[in-house]
């Protein structure tokens, strides 16, 4: 069973092990209106928390998504490079973008759990 | 992960309202490539000798696909597709900071003749002193207007006269021996997009400075972000909000005392020329638009023409080409980078616009030193007004008068249902182009409105008349006059993301060598 | 003032609803030592039109116009017919008076015409896309080199030698500051295949020029070969855009991005602009994302009906910001405007004629130069354009048939400064140059030369 986790920069990283998969909340696709591309990273990269890792783009804005833990980049979602709208539709699930290999659980504490979320984005 | 703008819907709502198209004035049109032919052409040429060419197998084999027109079907087409464009001729265009004014057909018909169009930039010299006699005029003109030392004519647009005085000041600092400490460019936030990504093309690293409740620079931000590593500031004078910083004589000061240079963004030049000089202001570089302050027309995305005057400490590190007088008093070019040591470098292929340059020199001979400072105050004066009739029914983002333009925010749409994009769109369906929308980035849903100078006081009245009555219907509910706007365009509002997300960028039939 | 609507009592009208009593109370913002108490006093006062006239007609009649001589200057700019009805079209309110296409729902005449500008660039450069324009050609050939550094993320850019010497400094210039290194061997007829040398594993890209500065069209399939082997990109530069009429396309050669000057077709010499840049690229995904400038794409409206819009523009500076992927705002509108009526007016049928033609001219007019004593042709593959080795100064050749009312073409030291090849001289004949004229042409150079 996977843990779920956020980041104030409306992103969500479900962990199960070892290995967190990293996508957008819907508020987030809320807020960006309908994705048209999607940039990812190369597998093998490694990341630190709070770098740029992926694009996501609508039609009038362009936004980065940061790695919300360090670690190795392990898989990205592709399948998103010629169905960007999957963002939109499924944006918790099939709208993935990347899964990294967690290099330090401890990073894990600064994020937020559901909870947490929910009332910070009530506070926007 | 960061957004640096809001997304907006742009995918209309399906609609089964179709505007009156195909009919009476307004004609269907197919592309060119629907109604062309592979075998029709609209030129006679000279009979082809039979001669055999010289390029063996480098001789083209597939056919180019192209189709042409006889003379009849062409001007069919384009004067039909014409209709299809909103016009300066056909009415008030209020893009905020993009300075749509009257181009004057005097300036068409002197660009047209034969001795400034049909002359070759690599002619001999002396067969084209009359060319270079006219840059050196506009360069004056420029120079009187600004105060400044020199000039670069060679810059092709606004973002490329930008470059031209980010690389001189590149070059002064390098010729100092900073340039690996100085890397930081302080951009305002209220920035037009392509300062920051200028900077980025010089290989600065950006530093945004954050507005204040007033709209201008925040000093105490300033202030706490210079240093040692800093290399300028880009500042737009009257700023993207449409106010003057009054602080930009303290800002220029500062910024020379730690070492860094000021670019001033030259945009709104149209609300001080004859009223105040940017060399008096501490400015060190700034490009002017010809296609905005002086009229050379917009031709529906350009081309532009960026000239980039200079002050004293940068004059030296100008690029190739420029035009000076030798010994015996003929005007020359320097075109060869040996003949000027400290310049920085070569913009483009030739001298620049001088098809700009001829109209923008007959704009201001035809307004004299006396009419250009007519003309600031008539668009200041003509901003403000309109800003005084729609203040009530409108938000303006911040209390005072503003200078050549006027901002608002999406205040008094509140709760209506209807967004800035919705009300500009509305604009279409009575007869306007909408204002800038969404820009500058530090108020909540911005229009941005300029209505220049040469509109009329019935025409100002008219629109500040229409304003009102649009703030009023959104107010009182009238929603769907806003999100299907606009239904009297020749096309409905277009799906956007359908573009980009399966992008056709060329007609689909003769699709090869993908 | 005639472009000023305004009346005395309008602005009275208007202060007083403003609410201030002069109108120098709206520029108080103006620091008081900044302040232009007399205006702008040292410029002389407005003109009427026939005044401005006047004094145009003056300075015009101090140049000598093309149409006016044998003229036979080339390299980079060349002079050609166009047709009445492209100046008078590009002269409609409706293009020249509008601002670029961001209201679509009233801006679908320039952006059709800007889709079919970019199919016609794409067809005759035989590349998958082309975008809405650049400045001009060496501006589109910065922009393109960047463009390759961001694809193959490798920052190393091989000029070939002969690529026009004011597009390798523009190049260097605009590109210089984000760390892109430039190699280019010294010039010399004939080398530009030397380059295939130079590529590495770090190599963004080579750029070569045909017809090269010196008019040699240069067969590209090696070259593109050679880059791809390394990873590298093969960015073919065209100054003369009619030669394509005739010569194997850019893109059927395996170039990967074309730069080119498109000013031949549709706009007039203007003694150096404005021009039309134009870049082309394959149609790659990875190509389009890093690609400079403007591009129109088709789309629907809310009626389902086919409409057209600037699309793609992430990429751009008011979107990106400090990370675009150029800081380019504007295309070359109207020049592409004029450029698209000109090509449709031409066709398939009349573009391939005037390649045809302006190819005939300039081998009649090389027999006839080639022929005079001690004159010899140094580039024997040519389209349109071609350098002569002569006895003497070709600067000073020039200079004297000038006096003579013929502009003979560009010196080689006009372009590369004096010293390296003074007795050089670029000639380019296009379809404007009468049968007479090339005889006259040769005869007054032998004339020169004896």
């Amino acid at each position: 069973m996977a843990d779920l986790y956020f980041t104030e920069e409306h992103e969500w990283v479900s962990v199960n092990g070892d290995t967190a998969i990293v996508g957008i909340t819907s508020y987030a696709t809320e807020q960006l209106g309908d994705i048209v591309f999607v940039e990812l990273p190369d597998i093998g990269k490694t990341v630190k928390a709070g770098d740029e890792t992926a694009v996501v783009e609508s039609v009038k804005s362009a936004s980065e998504l940061f790695a919300p833990l360090s670690g190795e980049i392990i898989s990205a979602n592709e399948a998103l490079e010629d169905a960007p709208e999957t963002v939109n539709e499924d944006p918790q699930d099939r709208g993935w973008f990347f899964s990294i290999k967690i290099a330090d659980k401890s990073e894990l504490a600064s994020l937020m759990d559901k909870e947490a979320y929910d009332s910070f984005v009530q506070g926007l | 992960m960061s957004m640096n703008a809001k997304g907006r819907p742009t995918k209309p709502e399906t609609s089964n309202i179709s505007p009156q198209f195909g009919s009476a004035l307004l004609q269907e049109e197919g592309l060119l490539h629907e109604v062309g032919h592979c075998d029709k052409t609209g030129v006679d040429m000279e009979k082809l000798s039979g001669r055999k060419s010289r390029l063996g197998d480098l001789e083209r084999s597939e056919a180019t696909g192209l189709v042409g027109l006889s003379e009849p079907e062409a001007l069919r087409h384009y004067v039909r597709l014409s209709g299809r464009n909103y016009a300066i001729d056909l009415g008030l265009y209020p893009l905020g900071s993009c300075t749509m004014k009257h181009n004057p057909r005097l300036n068409e018909k002197l660009a047209r003749i034969p001795g400034f169009a049909d002359i070759h930039p690599l002619q001999p010299t002396s067969t084209v002193q009359g060319a270079l006699q006219l840059m050196e005029e506009l360069s004056h003109w420029l120079l009187e207007i600004t105060g400044m030392q020199t000039v670069a004519l060679s810059p092709k647009a606004g973002a490329h006269g930008e470059m031209c005085g980010m690389l001189s000041i590149r070059e002064a600092i390098l010729a100092r021996g900073e340039l690996e400490q100085r890397r930081r460019v302080l951009v305002p936030q209220s920035a037009h997009g392509t300062n920051p990504a200028t900077a980025a093309a010089c290989g600065f690293e950006i530093d945004e400075i954050p507005a204040n409740a007033e709209g201008r620079v925040d000093w105490d931000v300033f202030c706490s972000r210079l240093g040692p590593d800093v290399a300028a500031i880009m500042l737009t004078n009257p700023n993207t909000c449409g106010l003057f910083e009054p602080d930009i004589r303290k800002i220029a000061d500062l910024i020379h005392e730690h070492g860094g240079y000021f670019y001033c963004d030259g945009a709104n030049l149209n609300a001080i020329m004859g009223k105040c000089r940017v060399n008096d202001l501490g400015v060190d570089a700034m490009h002017i638009n010809l296609h905005k302050t002086f009229s050379t027309p917009h031709g529906g995305g350009g081309p532009g023409a960026g000239p980039t005057v200079l002050s004293s400490r940068l004059a030296d590190f100008a690029p190739v080409p420029f035009v000076k007088t030798d010994k015996t008093g003929k005007l020359q070019l320097v075109e060869q980078l040996n003949d000027a040591p400290d310049s920085f470098g070569r913009m483009c292929a030739f001298h620049g616009q001088m098809g700009m340059f001829v109209r923008a020199l007959a704009y201001m001979m035809s307004h004299g030193g006396d009419g250009l400072r007519q003309v600031s105050e008539d668009a200041v004066l003509n901003a403000n007004y309109l800003l005084a009739r729609i203040k009530n029914h409108l938000s303006p983002a911040f209390s005072g008068t503003c200078m050549h333009e006027a901002l608002f925010d999406d205040e008094f749409l509140k709760g209506s249902g209807v967004t800035t994009l919705d009300f500009a769109k509305a604009l279409i369906d009575e007869g306007y182009h909408p204002m800038t929308m969404y820009f500058p980035l530090v108020v909540h849903g911005a229009l941005l409105i300029e209505p220049t100078e040469t509109e009329s006081l019935q025409s100002l009245d008219a629109f500040a008349d229409t304003l009102c009555e649009l703030a009023n219907a959104a107010k009182s509910g009238d929603q769907e006059r806003f999100t299907q706007a606009p239904v009297k365009a020749p096309l409905r509002r277009l799906d956007e993301t359908r573009a980009a997300r399966h992008p056709v960028l060329r007609f689909q039939e003769n699709l090869q060598n993908t | 003032m005639r472009y000023l609507p305004l009346l005395d009592e309008d602005r009275a009208h208007m202060l007083k609803t403003i609410g201030v009593d002069s109108v120098d109370d709206l520029f108080t913002d103006i620091p008081k030592c900044a302040r232009l108490e007399n205006g702008l006093d040292k410029l002389p006062e407005h003109a009427s039109e026939p005044c401005v006239e006047q004094h145009f007609s003056e300075l015009a009649a101090k140049n000598i116009n093309a149409g006016s001589v044998p003229f036979f200057c080339g390299a980079g700019a060349y002079r050609h017919h166009i047709p009445a009805s492209v100046d008078h079209l590009i002269q409609r309110s409706e293009f020249l008076t509008a601002y670029t296409p961001y209201q679509p729902e009233i801006a679908q005449g320039t952006l059709q015409t800007l889709f079919e500008f970019q199919t016609q660039v794409a067809q005759i450069t035989g590349m998958g896309i082309a975008n809405a324009s650049m400045y001009d050609g060496s501006t589109a050939c910065a922009e393109a080199v960047l463009m390759a550094a961001r694809i193959t993320r490798r920052s190393k850019c091989i000029l070939a030698p002969n690529l026009h010497p004011h597009y390798a400094q523009t190049t260097r210039t605009l590109t210089h500051t984000l760390g892109i290194g430039i190699e280019q061997a010294a010039t010399a007829i004939g080398a530009d295949t030397d380059v295939m040398q130079q590529i590495d594993d770090e190599t963004a890209c080579i750029v070569v020029q045909s017809p090269n500065v010196f008019g040699e069209v240069i067969d590209l399939r090696a070259l593109a070969d050679a880059a791809h082997a390394k990873g590298a990109l093969l960015i073919a530069v065209n100054t003369e855009i009619v030669s394509l009429g005739l010569l194997k396309s850019p893109g059927e050669m395996g170039a990967d991005i074309v730069a080119a000057e498109g000013q031949s077709i549709g706009n007039s010499l203007n003694f150096g602009g404005p021009y039309v840049g134009l870049l082309a690229c394959r149609d790659d995904k990875k190509f389009i994302r890093q690609a400079p400038g403007r591009f129109a794409g088709q789309t629907l409206d809310a009626a389902g009906k086919r409409g057209f819009v600037l699309t793609l523009s992430t990429r751009e500076q008011h979107i990106r910001r400090e990370k675009a992927t150029s800081n380019i705002c504007t295309n070359s509108g109207l020049c592409t405007l004029a450029f698209t009526i000109h090509m449709a007016l031409l066709g398939d049928v009349g573009f391939r004629h005037l390649a045809k033609l302006n190819h005939q001219k300039a081998c009649d007019l090389a027999d006839q130069l080639s022929a005079i004593d001690k004159v010899e042709l140094l580039t024997p593959m040519f389209f349109n354009e071609f350098t002569l080795r002569l006895p003497k100064s070709a600067h000073e050749v020039v200079e004297n048939l000038a006096k003579r009312g013929i502009l003979a073409g560009v010196p080689a030291s006009r372009l590369f400064g004096e010293g390296i090849m003074d007795d050089l001289l670029i000639v380019a004949a296009t379809e404007t140059n009468s049968d007479i004229q090339l005889s006259q042409f040769a005869t007054a150079l032998a004339e020169e030369l004896s």
